[in-house]
């Protein structure tokens, strides 16, 4: 005997066509967006230099899109990683001037934010709060550390090998940073897809109780999935201040909404247990093209804040819409 | 030896008494079903077999051999399998994943999840059982309540070694997919796997069961070969009326 399926074979039809539609939102969307900017704006668009930049000025954002696509794919979000970039690019600086060793510098910058996903994580696991009041609180926190680690003073960042490293250096003629994209990219891919832990953060996020009695560590799996949003804020704050020649305290602040944005316009879903790392590299390339071409079609930052917002919510209905009942 | 066997298992919580010196025997390739009222004990017995909870005294042995375990995930290294009622499943992932999650297996020499040798064993594995789903790689979240409960019993019966515990398993099912779950609970007692069975469902005693044990308010009232009993007398065991 066979069991009849739930729904009647149309019905699925046409909701997997809705289905599939709304994954590929951000694939449409920067095609749509590109070829609006094209058409506009010409040439002063359509160039090597300009390309790269789109690319280049996204590198920060690419990178935590990464940290943060495990981090929803948990269930889970960690609203801290704007003032981590701030905190690791200062403390990066400061040990870079104490010591002189890029190298140093750049562990200490990355221990700093594994050390704020560590606190995050744990509160989370053993004293069972919800993420978001959490990193709510740590944003606060390390926002303030940030600005009393220099009393607010900005701090220069002069050392050559960091500032190729994480800066304007290139690699086989192309900008170091898009190599960091790159590699931040296909890593994270790897680790979603092609690990074990990946498996076990999408399962964790998707049934908390069937993951543990599948024997699945949770608690070990939330709390590296923190630490791994915390280290990629700390990257990108490296990469702020190796671009910048110099760390301050307000570097990243705006960055917590295109990093979501990005991350969920490319079809990670906010409930966890689903998650695209391509969508969300795309998704930040997507909100760094839309930054450009606002600057070029001349727009006042305050104007620019409007439209990107305006575009962001629209890009977001599209990929949630009703997702929820389906 | 048998693949279960308990003795004197009680469990108290603080001063409450949940289960009182019970006993049990289940042989390998036998179905026994667990029967009693709301609260009588039987998700507690299936916890503490299932390691999620400690015996506070008495001993559980399989195959012969004393076991405690530490947790879920110690009873199942040691061949023990539950099918929960509520489903432990990922409905975001496809079968395959599900009949291996917290398992899944590695490609050498990289350690890279080896999605083709799941999706195959599980297609194997679902064509065995004559469970039908559309694919293996199908999204669970796809299929029905029948389907899933199907992939459940299918992963346990492909990892148990010894024996599966099922908490209510058709608790959730229609008719027919109910019928379903039954044949395949019948298949894993042919395969020899030893099947305790926690059911609401008298009919569906009599049909899959070899032996019944019931329990009242933490106490075994007794134990009976499903061909020996009737009806009546095991709802008068169950609700302790005489009738």
């Amino acid at each position: 005997m066979t069991i009849a399926p739930t729904k009647a074979p149309a019905e699925k039809g046409v909701q997997l066509v809705v289905r599939s539609w709304r994954n590929y939102v951000v694939y449409v969307g920067f095609v749509v967006v590109f070829l609006y900017f094209a058409a506009t704006q010409g040439a002063s668009f359509l160039n090597g230099t300009t390309l790269v930049n789109i690319v280049t000025q996204a590198t920060p954002i690419t990178i935590m899109a990464v940290g943060t696509v495990f981090v929803l794919s948990l269930g889970e979000i960690d609203l801290s990683i704007g003032s981590t970039v701030a905190l690791a690019a200062l403390t990066a600086a400061v040990a870079l001037q104490a010591t002189g060793a890029w190298w140093v510098a750049a562990l200490a910058g990355l221990a700093v934010g594994a050390a704020v996903g560590l606190v995050n994580g744990l509160f989370v696991t053993l004293v069972r709060l919800p993420s978001f009041l959490v990193t709510l609180a740590t944003m606060g926190l390390i926002g303030g550390l940030a600005q009393q680690i220099t009393n607010l003073q900005s701090v220069p960042v002069t050392d050559a090998a960091f500032g190729w490293l994480f800066g304007g250096g290139t690699l086989l003629g192309i900008p170091i940073l898009i190599w960091w994209s790159a590699v931040a990219a296909a890593i994270g891919w790897h680790v979603l897809r092609q690990r074990r832990f990946g498996a076990h953060v999408l399962a964790v996020g998707n049934n908390a109780s069937a993951a543990r009695v599948s024997g699945i560590k949770v608690t070990r799996v939330r709390i590296a999935v923190f630490m791994l949003s915390g280290t990629t804020a700390a990257l990108a704050g490296l990469l702020y201040a190796g671009r910048l020649a110099g760390a301050t305290y307000t570097l990243g602040t705006t960055d917590l909404m295109s990093v979501l944005a990005a991350v969920i316009v490319g079809g990670t879903a906010l409930t966890g247990g689903k998650a695209s790392m391509i969508g969300a590299v795309v998704g930040s390339l997507f909100m760094s093209m839309i930054n450009y071409g606002l600057l070029l079609a001349g727009l006042t930052v305050a104007q620019q804040e409007i439209v990107r917002g305006i575009i962001i919510l629209i890009a977001v209905s599209l990929s949630l819409r009703g997702k929820k009942g389906s | 030896m048998n693949p279960l066997s308990l003795s004197g298992i009680s469990k108290h919580f603080g001063g409450i008494v949940a289960i009182e010196r019970f006993d049990l025997e289940v042989e390998a390739g036998e179905v026994v079903a667990l029967v009693g009222d709301n609260g009588a004990g039987k998700s507690t017995l299936v916890k503490i077999i299932s390691g999620v909870h400690q015996p506070t005294d008495g001993e559980i042995r399989l195959a012969g051999e004393r076991v405690a375990f530490r947790d879920a995930s110690d009873a199942r290294a040691n061949g023990v399998e539950v099918v929960y009622q509520d489903l432990a499943l990922v409905d975001l992932q496809p079968v395959y994943m599900n009949l291996f999650l917290g398992r899944e297996l590695r490609r050498k020499p990289f350690g890279l999840l080896d999605r083709a040798e799941m999706a195959r064993q599980t297609q194997h594995l679902v064509d065995d059982l004559d469970v039908r789903i559309p694919t293996a790689k199908a999204t669970l979240s796809d299929l029905s309540g029948g389907q899933r409960q199907a992939i459940a019993i299918a992963r346990a019966t492909h990892w148990a070694s010894r024996l599966v515990l099922m908490d209510e398993p058709t608790a959730a099912l229609g008719v027919a997919e109910t019928a379903k779950v039954e044949e395949l609970i019948l298949k894993l007692k042919a395969r020899g796997a030893a099947v305790l069975v926690v059911s609401h469902n008298m009919e569906q005693v009599f049909r899959i069961a070899d032996r019944v044990t019931v329990l009242r308010r933490g106490r075994q009232v007794g134990t009976k070969r499903v061909a020996e009993t009737s009806h009546n007398e095991l709802v008068s065991m169950i609700t302790g009326l005489s009738s």
